[in-house]
């Protein structure tokens, strides 16, 4: 039976309009596979340090102080820490842009949402990447401002990282302790899905590599986790003092 | 079985469309998704409505023009299933059912619940081939493949295009489609000479086609009806790779 199904003639879609040649989004990704493999290894490095503070307050001064050497006498006192804080902001930045630039650009691949869309697959950890992303990063801002800036710690002496960790995580500013314990939270869940989509994206492509990359992932988020949360909670339950 | 649709009635694509309800009556369990809407378009063409457009051909599950999101998962709540293959047995009586298209930016609706697709053609012709003599077919045994290399060319070249990745991607991203494509011809001996400019020019027709990027949230995979794994996606990453580098 010959229909006419009445099809206006405005019918002809027009393709979306889009910038000619793009940058590459794999490029973009393994831009910030490499940037987000950096700062992993640095977090890595800083929760080491952190550790120190179960040796007592002279250790952990002393490894302070320490950092502040490294790379003397070749290079002069501090250099080195400078140069490495340049490094980790270029990183930093360099993630967040192509993050943003991805971001925008998955935005505008889908003008019209779906009227019913339940969650298939994709898990927590993957569906938070941008905001928990935004949370880490504001958390970082106010973490320099509290214990390398000192602006915003109760005690602020300069040269006694100890007693200005002991005071920040003080029983009565337990808000402090609370958004510390979030934002570390929302590391893991950013390194868990991170650090796997990272292998994925620098090539892995074995069925076993994907589950050797996944336990990974999840493994040395935990570490991480649970090693950053030992400091606070050691503080508050007066393990450290 | 009776059941309601909601269905995404848009008349072009200047239209902004809407979810429309209809009545579906005295439904057999046996019949495919499609044929179900069959049945309702031949009862609005009787009531003098617009039937609802759908895209369809093969109905067999093997040509990919299928395309519907239906309940919010792409080809419907059946793994690895088309629309064409999905039949009314998995619902239940009484059930409302939302029938939407293809969401993507680069697959603007034509009318209902038919998109355009151009894209993926774009992205094929970018390097969605190989150059060798035409003619008579060539001795299958003058180039030898390995067994594992054939068997995960053939599992990447089931993707028979629908779009479904797409539309079930929260980036609307295009990867595990071209992932597929680039890997079918890459791994084969016939492919490799053009194995680098392949997986560039296919990236850079998908990207420009205005698909986003992959975040290996892996939604593509699960709702593939051809069930393309994800590892692919690696392959293209580990291929982009070495292209850049050789280039």
């Amino acid at each position: 039976m010959a229909v006419d199904t009445r099809t206006p003639k405005v019918a002809k879609a027009k393709p979306a309009a889009t910038p000619a040649k793009r940058t590459s989004s794999v490029a973009l990704k393994i831009f910030m596979a490499v940037t987000g493999i950096l700062l992993v290894l640095f977090l890595y490095a800083h929760m080491i340090g952190n550790l120190k503070i179960f040796f007592g307050e002279g250790t952990f001064d002393h490894y302070a102080h320490w950092l502040r050497t490294i790379g003397t006498p070749i290079l002069p006192n501090e250099w080195y820490l400078w140069i490495q804080r340049g490094g980790l902001t270029i990183a930093v930045v360099g993630h967040v842009v192509a993050a943003t630039i991805l971001a925008r650009r998955a935005r505008r691949a889908r003008p019209v949402k779906y009227a019913h869309r339940p969650k298939v697959q994709g898990s927590y950890a993957a569906r938070t990447m941008r905001w928990g992303g935004v949370i880490i990063l504001l958390f970082v801002i106010y973490h320099i401002l509290d214990l390398t800036t000192l602006t915003l710690n109760p005690k602020a002496e300069s040269g006694h990282p100890y007693a200005n960790v002991v005071a920040d995580f003080a029983p009565g500013r337990w808000y402090v302790t609370l958004f510390y314990t979030l934002a570390i939270v929302a590391i893991g869940f950013h390194l868990r899905h991170g650090l796997f989509s990272a292998v994925r994206t620098l090539g892995q492509q074995k069925p076993r590599g994907e589950v050797i990359a996944r336990a990974t992932a999840l493994a040395l988020s935990l570490i991480l986790v649970i090693g950053y949360l030992s400091v606070p909670f050691a503080v508050l339950t007066g393990l450290v003092d | 079985m009776d059941i309601q649709v909601r269905v995404w009635r848009q008349s072009s694509s200047e239209d902004k469309g809407r979810m429309v309800t209809y009545d579906v009556k005295d439904i057999s369990p046996d019949a495919s998704f499609l044929e179900m809407l069959d049945v309702l378009n031949e009862k609005l063409i009787l009531d003098g409505d617009d039937p609802i457009a759908f895209d369809h051909d093969c109905r067999e599950g093997i040509c990919g023009m299928c395309s519907m999101v239906i309940d919010g998962v792409a080809h419907g709540p059946e793994r690895a299933t088309t629309t064409c293959q999905l039949h009314m047995r998995h619902f239940k009586d009484g059930d409302v059912i939302d029938v939407e298209p293809w969401r993507a930016a680069a697959f603007p609706v034509i009318k209902d619940l038919v998109v355009d697709r151009t894209a993926f053609d774009k992205i094929i012709q970018a390097g969605g081939y190989i150059t060798a003599p035409t003619g008579a077919a060539p001795e299958a045994h003058s180039t030898p493949v390995p067994k594992k290399d054939a068997d995960l060319a053939f599992e990447a070249a089931t993707c028979i295009g629908c779009g479904a990745c797409v539309a079930a991607c929260p980036n609307g991203s295009a990867m595990l489609f071209t992932a597929a494509k680039v890997a079918h011809l890459g791994l084969m001996p016939q492919g490799q000479p053009e194995r680098d400019t392949r997986v560039i020019d296919m990236l850079q027709a998908q990207d420009d086609a205005g698909f986003g990027g992959c975040t290996n949230a892996g939604e593509c995979t699960t709702v593939c009806p051809k069930g393309i794994p994800l590892t692919l996606i690696g392959r293209l990453n580990s291929d982009y790779r070495k292209a850049l580098r050789n280039r």
